[in-house]
């Protein structure tokens, strides 16, 4: 009976018959282990083209295949990622691109530059004959450092001495919203609760306004300034902010007294964070010429890549389908990584899979044995970056043992243990 | 007098409500208070900050649920909403398009020339009719049909198959004569509604028979006839087939009488039945007739030869009993035949399930050393040995089906528990019975026992001799997981005596046994049994390693002395193994709790060689499965 043929089972499932189980397995997960490292290759290709260092980057939120780039030099390039080629080159600004925004439908985006405009622009290459023009300039009375369009409604936000939030049939601003006086470097809508903004200054401080209300919410000052900030894209009140003392801070945004996470391993400011569009992990572009994935969940990075050449990586962004990190860096190259080092790209056999997930599953279940721990963690980084890491580790060992001294040669209860999350925070201002 | 005041001429005697509340007023006035100042433009602010705040803080706190939900996720498939892709009609997007080089100009010229369709319809109409032709409906709605009709013809063909193969003569004889009684009806039928039809019928039959007369092929002139005719001597079944090949050769050489329908429509149907049999015929062949006579027979008998076994003659009994149930009603007919269906069914059954057949083949083979056949049923009488050992085996089997239907009976009538409970107490015993038997004197006073037993009328003692009957009971787990209750076994017959035995009994035993002491004998034996069954320490100290070697060498004192031989309040454990250690875990990681919990997570495999395929794909399951290609879009509120 074919039924019967197919269903059967030509095992014997007997434990008896197959013993050692856990030394089997064990000597599987070594295996995959190593395999997982000898095929971690996770450098794709690099994008050459522009003039200066790149500046700013844009995700195209219909097309997987389309990434946008800005350079210091005020020019915007776009780019076929399957190709790995230029499609389009506009000179946008004069000056610094400070930043680009893709609109919600893909049909345009958005520029702002040094020379106080904010331009809006096609997606689409111009037909023949066309002039290469934007569809809309809005001259600005200040700088624009930072641009961030709503993920749902023709509105767009930008920042500089103020954040100001645009109707986009308008030229001047719907609202402006400020809470002191400083410039504001990014501002970021949030991707589920759409009215949400939060920014982030100079004077150290990170703010969320509420766009309905077009008011500020609160602010929150830390011990220095932070770069960027990203939305979680999953959870709708989880933020990360990546800061200039070398760490990043995921912020629960109701209880912003401490951050819920403290992610340290960079060991320079980190320039650049991007969210991987599930939610679970980010990647940070930091001044020590490196890029770094963490969990959202843990404190340390699980990758981190780096190439020679690679300069400060100014720019990072996760693609839409979770599989590949962009970065740009100073010297003006975009470069593309796998987000799964060794993760195979390509069809997989159903076997193929099924090994694959198996192979996964034993890494995990072993992780915690010393052999296997040692070669899955293992990476090598350049001396630059390893000497920094050893010699700030040093530093905080001292620091932390000058804290200790204090503690014991003073009154019980005046110098009080602050915990890492609460250190770097400053203040929170209602 | 009173001095009157000019207020109080204008009060009222009573007081009004209206001017009540003008003076309340007024006196609210009196009390003079300073109005609070207005909130400084910062504190304003402040305030409204932090309103805002709440209120947001709560409208992003609605997605706590989902956030939770989703990070203690077994397993999350991102997009979260999968997205049917649109194909954009390409009509559409022609339309939208325009030609703008010279070239693309040109080409859209010469298009234009040559009639061709650019932009609106791409299809010619055409094309469009063939497309909407055949409605995917439509298409379904005639695949289900034809499927249907396949499988009809499928169940069909497979029913005459199995009918086909049916090798019961009795069966086949009886399915004959039902059709042709039924073909009998419906020509009676036919003769009733349309006589025309009906001669046209008998018509054919006519020729038929002509067609036989010319051709003289039933007649025994044929190569298998002779054939035939050869054997039918010492074959009854080449002479039955001739006998019926010559009746065939009669029935259709006969002269069919044609009764004109419009003389006598009244009696038509009486005659019938003997309509395609006309009654001259009748000494011919019994076979022929629709009606047999026993003078028929008789000489139908005779003629064979005398050489006739019995079995014929019962076959022929059955045939003449046979024949008389044909003047019943066709009812019984179709019962007889639902009876052989019933049986047939029943057979297969049981050769269908394997496990009564196994159950019937362990039963045979533990019968088998006993040499004597007993009846389940009969277990709690005597042992009933039946002589008759060449019995025929079909006999045989058919009393095993019987009992085995009413052994199933009795668990079913009786209380199953009981049943089960006594059986397990049974194979206990049985399990006993082996290391009991050991001592010879055991055995004989088992033997004792047994005879006491019997006597009695105990329940308990009354299981024993059931025991034998019921060996096909044990299983092997039972058998694995049987409890060592052999303690109590040996001394069982002492109290069994005790309880009933007469006193001269007993005397006679104890005179009997006096030598030995059997419980003693039996805890050492177990013992013994207990340290042999324990694992033993495995010395791997083998000499002539790391020293001088030969034959007759005992390893030295330096491997097998123990380092804590000295210490007496030292233990030295020799369990950590240095080489083991780098491969182990040194302190327990985070998630866990307890070193128990760890070692059960490594301890349960992963890997297909240990679990089913099923178990495995659930076990080796991503956490998070990205699809390549798919662009993922924030969670939103309408995903949920």
């Amino acid at each position: 009976d074919v039924s019967v043929t197919l269903t059967a089972v030509p095992r014997n499932y007997d434990p008896a018959l197959h013993p050692f189980e856990v030394p089997r397995e064990y000597t599987r997960a070594l295996n995959a282990a190593k395999l997982e490292r000898v095929f971690a290759k996770p450098f794709l290709s690099s994008l050459d083209g522009h003039r200066d260092g790149v500046n700013c980057m844009a995700k195209h939120p219909k097309s997987l295949s389309t990434v946008l780039s800005g350079a210091c030099d005020g020019e915007v390039k776009i780019w076929n990622l399957p190709k790995r080629q230029c499609i389009r080159t506009i000179q946008a600004h004069e000056g610094f691109v400070r930043g680009m925004c893709a609109r919600f439908c893909g049909t345009s985006f958005f520029t702002v530059g040094d020379d106080k405009t904010v331009k809006q622009w096609k997606m689409e290459s111009p037909e023949y004959g066309e002039e290469e023009e934007p569809i809309h300039t809005i001259l600005g009375k200040t700088v624009y450092t930072g641009i961030d369009h709503h993920w749902k409604d023709a509105v767009f936000a930008t920042c500089g001495q103020q954040v100001d939030i645009w109707d986009e049939q308008r030229t001047s601003p719907m609202c402006s919203l400020t809470w002191g006086f400083d410039s504001i470097s990014s501002v970021k809508f949030n991707p589920i609760e759409t009215y949400l903004l939060g920014s982030c200054a100079s004077d150290r401080n990170i703010v969320l306004y509420d766009m309905r209300k077009s008011t500020p919410l609160k602010k929150v000052i830390l011990n220095m300034r932070t770069n960027t900030l990203c939305w979680n894209p999953m959870e709708a009140y989880v933020f990360t902010a990546a800061n200039e003392d070398y760490n990043l801070y995921t912020f629960d945004m109701r209880y912003l007294e401490s951050p819920m996470r403290v992610h340290m391993d960079h060991v320079s400011a980190v320039l650049d964070v991007d969210y991987s569009p599930t939610g679970k992990e980010f990647v940070s572009a930091s001044f020590d010429k490196s890029i770094r994935i963490f969990p959202v969940d843990k404190g340390h990075s699980r990758e981190v890549y780096h190439t020679k050449r690679m300069q400060h990586v100014i720019t990072v962004k996760w693609t839409a389908d979770s599989k590949y990190i962009l970065c740009g860096s100073d010297e003006m190259n975009i470069r593309l990584w796998k987000a799964n080092a060794s993760e195979k790209l390509g069809v997989l056999a159903p076997r193929e899979k099924a090994a694959m997930n198996y192979n996964q599953k034993l890494k995990e279940k072993f992780q915690y044995h010393p052999k296997i721990r040692r070669i899955a963690q293992h990476r090598h980084l350049p001396k630059s970056i390893f000497c920094q890491i050893k010699e700030q580790r040093i530093m905080r060992e001292a620091r932390r043992r000058k804290e200790l001294n204090r503690r014991k040669h003073s009154k019980p209860g005046s110098v009080p243990v602050v915990s890492e999350r609460r250190k770097h925070i400053v203040a929170v201002v209602k | 007098g009173e001095k009157l005041v000019l207020s109080e001429l204008l009060k009222p005697i009573k007081p009004k409500s209206a001017l009540g509340s003008v003076k309340k007023e007024l006196s609210r006035v009196k009390q003079k208070k300073a109005v609070e100042l207005p909130l400084s433009k910062e504190e304003a602010k402040r305030v409204v900050r932090e309103a805002a705040y709440v209120t947001t803080s709560k409208d992003v706190g609605k997605w706590q649920e989902v956030v939770l939900q989703n990070r203690r996720a077994e397993q999350l498939v991102f997009p979260l909403k999968q997205e049917i892709a649109t194909v954009v009609p390409l009509e559409q997007v022609a339309s939208a398009w325009k030609a703008r080089t010279p070239l693309e100009q040109e080409i859209f010229g010469l298009l234009h020339r040559t009639k061709q369709p650019i932009t609106d319809p791409l299809l010619t109409p055409e094309e469009t009719a063939s497309l909407q032709a055949m409605s995917l409906e439509e298409a379904r709605q005639r695949r289900a049909e034809l499927q249907k009709a396949r499988a009809l013809q499928s169940y069909y063909e497979a029913k005459a198959r199995r009918e086909k193969r049916i090798k019961s003569k009795k069966y086949h004889r009886v399915l004959k004569k039902s059709k042709r009684r039924k073909a009998l009806k419906e020509f009676e039928q036919l003769h009733k509604s349309d006589p025309k039809a009906a001669l046209a019928k008998l018509e054919e039959l006519e020729q038929l028979r002509m067609q036989e007369r010319m051709s003289l092929k039933h007649q025994n002139k044929g190569k298998w006839a002779r054939s035939r005719a050869i054997i039918a001597k010492y074959d009854m079944e080449a002479r039955k087939a001739m006998q019926e090949q010559l009746a065939k050769n009669k029935e259709l050489m006969q002269k069919v009488q044609v009764e004109l329908p419009e003389e006598e429509p009244a009696d038509v149907p009486e005659d019938l039945p003997s309509l395609p049999i006309p009654t001259g015929a009748s000494g011919a062949n019994p076979w022929m007739l629709g009606k047999p006579s026993d003078p028929a027979q008789e000489p139908e008998v005779q003629e064979g030869p005398g050489d006739m076994e019995v079995s014929g003659a019962v076959e022929r009994k059955e045939e003449m009993e046979e024949e008389e149930e044909e003047e019943e009603e066709m009812s019984e007919e179709e019962a007889l035949l639902q009876d052989f269906e019933q049986k047939r069914q029943a057979r297969q059954q049981r050769a269908g399930s394997p496990e009564e057949q196994g159950a019937d083949e362990t039963e045979a083979v533990l019968e088998q050393p006993g040499a004597s056949p007993v009846h389940p049923v009969c277990a709690e009488g005597e042992q009933v040995s039946t002589a008759g050992g060449e019995e025929q085996p079909q006999q045989a089997q058919e009393e095993e089906i019987l009992l085995s239907e009413q052994l199933e009976r009795v668990q079913t009538l009786e209380d199953v528990e009981a049943l089960a409970s006594k059986e397990q107490v049974e194979e206990q015993e049985m399990l006993v019975a082996p290391r009991v038997e050991k001592p010879a004197a055991t055995r004989a006073k088992k033997r004792v026992q047994q005879q006491e037993d019997s006597r009695a009328g105990d329940k308990h003692a009354k299981n024993p001799p059931a025991k034998k009957k019921k060996k096909k009971m044990i299983s092997l787990q039972a058998v694995l997981s049987g409890k060592a209750q052999d303690v109590q076994c040996p001394t069982m017959p002492v109290v069994v005596e005790e309880e009933d035995g007469g006193t001269d009994q007993r005397r006679v035993i104890t005179e009997a046994f006096a030598g030995d002491d059997v419980v003693a004998d039996f805890r050492r034996e177990k013992r013994k049994a207990e340290e042999e069954s324990k694992p033993q320490p495995l010395s791997l100290v083998l000499p002539g390693w790391g020293e001088w070697g030969g034959t007759g060498l005992r390893p030295s004192a330096r491997k097998t002395k123990k380092k804590d031989q000295h210490l007496p309040h030292v233990i030295l454990s020799d369990k950590r193994n240095i080489h083991a250690t780098a491969h182990q875990v040194s302190e327990l990681p985070f998630p866990f709790e307890r070193h128990q919990q760890f070692e059960q997570s490594i301890r349960t495999p992963l890997g297909s060689t240990w679990n089913t395929q099923r178990a495995f794909q659930k076990l080796t399951a991503p956490r998070v499965i990205t699809r390549a290609g798919h662009i993922i879009q924030p969670i939103s509120a309408e995903d949920l």
